[in-house]
């Protein structure tokens, strides 16, 4: 048991299976998925040419650009992509850093690392530990951070969160959480700590691979996780992160389909809100999970190009899960923000830890590598781009 | 989600029937409003109503006279949804009191929210009316508000309850159709009530556009009611505003250069 986990009593709110009417999570619920998919597999030559023309692409634009015959004008997408990236975000990346508060975690989810089930060594870093950590980031340049857990509510509770974000906001310009996910009033805390940007990823927008990957723990609900996003913005927090785990559902064109309308839908719900989307693939981990089929770089480049062109303002973020040489093909089609330098355990910045990641990096250059490397590509590295009013 | 996926509508597979337009829980078969003003009789308002096939007729308080003789609520039929509009307000509380006036003389609780404080070009006040708009809907009335074609007021207009959002295509009584299509579009895409353009369509060609681009519904007034043969005017905008909510449905071509049908060299193959 760690010392520095305050002694709150753990309140259980209720956690309804059902998504709130009139929330971006039931527009998801309500999209026409069969339609789409069937756009997709439909899609013929002039189809994706409208798609790639059209000033205000549609949904079903978007599965025109998914398709198989959209693969075979991978060049056209990229260039399409790329006009739009350099419009709407001009030639810069933000970076930030992920700092691990800690690797517990009550959830048996069978493609993580932190999953309950696996013995790994754990630790939660004392409020101390975390300070230190974010020292260090600061050190190397970091403005913008990403603080990240488990899933444990008695260890990394509402209190313990609310005190680590306390502490490291002075130091950076924007600080966002990638924890459990929490009902609205505590959200509301969380950003009155200073914290102003929550991420959570759905894993899979497939509810029967949800359940068959989330065994056990809180995170087996699929509805009080897919309606976080709308808890959160209606809290007051200003960035959301979305995602889904490329390489859980064999099917990477419906999780697609549906990552794009909830980002739609989140962006027309809450409008002030600036909407992230992620494109994480699964990567090694404690307890050897293997994706069925694994999606090609190929595919993700698609994907990657087709929000890009579908969505044209929200930003995308590409992790240190992905090699060098493809992080630094795609930043120039359409990744606004990135990790570098990361370490995916809890401690390990400031110095060793024995703890276990939560995965196996791939890109391991330093972030001042990465920041040159950027520059070689004619991108300038973004440390800081917001200021807390 | 207000609007069906453009593109989807010819899809086999896809459930088919109606279109209908809903606001505030209420279903409308029709996609065109009409104003009342500037009608030649009754007689021809009444004549326009019918070939328009409308819904929603909306009528100002301040034109509305029980006690009179051939008032103007005479001519509308018991099928259309009456919606008292709230012209000549300066500012939020007159629009307030008119649409308490209308409860008070037992008309419907959907209102019409206009607050024009210039009498010349009869300008929609956005500061005026959200004010109105968010008191109006704590009242309990079902709120449509004509308003500037501006992105932001429209988001602010739905957070406070509005049923719809009603901006402008151009300035009032000025049939020159929708000059601010950059900002319809915008407001549509961010919607999620039906967005009605309300305001300057002069011709059948322009409420078609409204709808090719996702607007749900049209207003129209001036361009009818001062048209040569107005009824014949009314059938026209019912058959334009029918064409482009099935083009909005169907995913329309996109415009550029010249593309040919069928590939010049299929006769290779």
């Amino acid at each position: 048991m760690n010392p520095a986990a305050p002694a709150v009593p753990v309140t259980l709110e209720s956690r309804p299976a059902d998504v709130p009417p009139a929330s971006a999570a039931s527009d998801v619920l309500s999209a026409p998925l069969g339609d789409l998919r069937r756009v997709v597999e439909r899609a013929s030559c002039a189809d994706v040419e409208r798609a790639l023309k059209r000033p205000r692409p549609s949904l079903s634009d978007f599965a025109a650009l998914l398709s198989p015959q959209a693969a075979e004008r991978i060049e056209d997408l990229a260039s399409r992509a790329q006009q739009i990236t350099k419009a709407r975000f001009g030639s810069t990346v933000r970076l930030f850093a992920p700092l691990y508060l800690s690797n517990e975690c009550v959830s048996t989810c069978t493609y993580c690392g932190f999953s309950a089930s696996n013995l790994i060594a754990r630790r939660t870093l004392s409020v101390d530990e975390v300070l230190e950590e974010a020292e260090e980031l600061a050190r190397r340049g970091f403005r913008h951070v990403l603080l990240v857990a488990g899933e444990h509510a008695r260890i990394v509770s509402k209190g313990y969160l609310e005190q680590v974000v306390r502490a490291v906001a002075p130091l950076f310009a924007q600080v966002s959480v990638e924890v459990q996910v929490w009902d609205t009033a505590t959200y509301r805390r969380l950003l009155e700590a200073g914290c102003d940007g929550v991420v959570i990823y759905q894993e899979s927008y497939d509810q029967a691979t949800y359940r068959e990957v989330h065994l056990k723990g809180k995170k087996r609900n699929y509805a009080w996780r897919l309606a976080a996003p709308d808890r959160a913005a209606e809290a007051g927090m200003r960035r959301l992160g979305i995602g889904t785990l490329l390489g859980l559902h064999p099917d990477w064109r419906s999780e697609a389909l549906l990552l794009a309308s909830h980002a739609e839908a989140l962006t027309r719900r809450w409008w002030r809100c600036e909407v992230q989307v992620a494109l994480p693939r699964l990567r090694p981990a404690a307890g050897g999970y293997e994706p069925t089929d694994p999606i090609d770089d190929r595919s993700l480049t698609q994907l990657l190009c087709a929000l890009r062109i579908f969505l044209p303002d929200v930003g995308i973020t590409m992790s240190t899960r992905e090699p060098p040489q493809l992080r630094d093909a795609l930043v120039v089609l359409g990744v606004t923000s990135m990790s570098a330098g990361s370490h995916t355990e809890p401690g390990g910045y400031a110095r060793e830890s024995a703890a276990e990641p939560q995965f196996e990096i791939s890109d391991t250059r330093s972030p001042a590598e990465v920041a040159a490397a950027l520059r070689a590509l004619g991108m300038e590295p973004v440390w800081k781009d917001w200021q807390r009013a | 989600m207000t609007n069906p996926i453009p593109g989807l509508a010819g899809l086999a597979g896809s459930r088919s029937g109606g279109d209908p337009l809903v606001i505030a829980g209420r279903s409308f078969g029709s996609r065109l409003f009409l104003g009342t003003g500037k009608y030649s009789s009754n007689a021809v308002l009444s004549a326009a109503i019918e070939a328009s096939g409308t819904q929603v007729v909306t009528v100002a308080l301040r034109r509305i006279d029980p006690d009179g003789d051939g008032d103007i609520l005479d001519a509308l039929p018991p099928s259309v949804l009456l919606l008292t509009n709230t012209s000549g307000a300066l500012d939020a509380s007159e629009a307030l009191r008119l649409a308490r006036l209308a409860r008070a003389a037992g008309l419907p609780d959907w209102i019409k929210l206009e607050v024009t404080p210039d009498p010349r070009h009869l300008h929609p006040d956005p500061v005026e009316t959200l004010r109105a708009a968010e008191q109006m809907c704590k009242d309990g009335f079902t709120v449509l508000p004509y308003c500037p074609a501006d992105p932001i007021l429209a988001k602010r207009l739905e957070e406070v309850g509005c049923a719809t959002v009603m901006p402008l295509g151009s300035w009032i009584g000025s049939n020159q159709g929708l000059r601010t299509r950059d900002a319809i579009e915008m407001i549509v895409d961010q919607a999620t009530v039906p967005v009605v353009v309300d305001a300057g369509l002069g011709a059948p060609s322009h409420a078609a556009l409204a709808l090719e681009i996702g607007a749900s519904a049209v207003l129209v007034n001036t361009a009818i009611a001062t048209a040569s043969d107005p009824v014949a005017m009314a059938g026209a905008f019912r058959l334009a505003v029918d064409a482009g909510r099935a083009a909005y449905r169907a995913g329309l071509a996109v415009a550029g250069s010249p593309a040919p049908s069928s590939p010049l060299t299929g006769f290779l193959r």
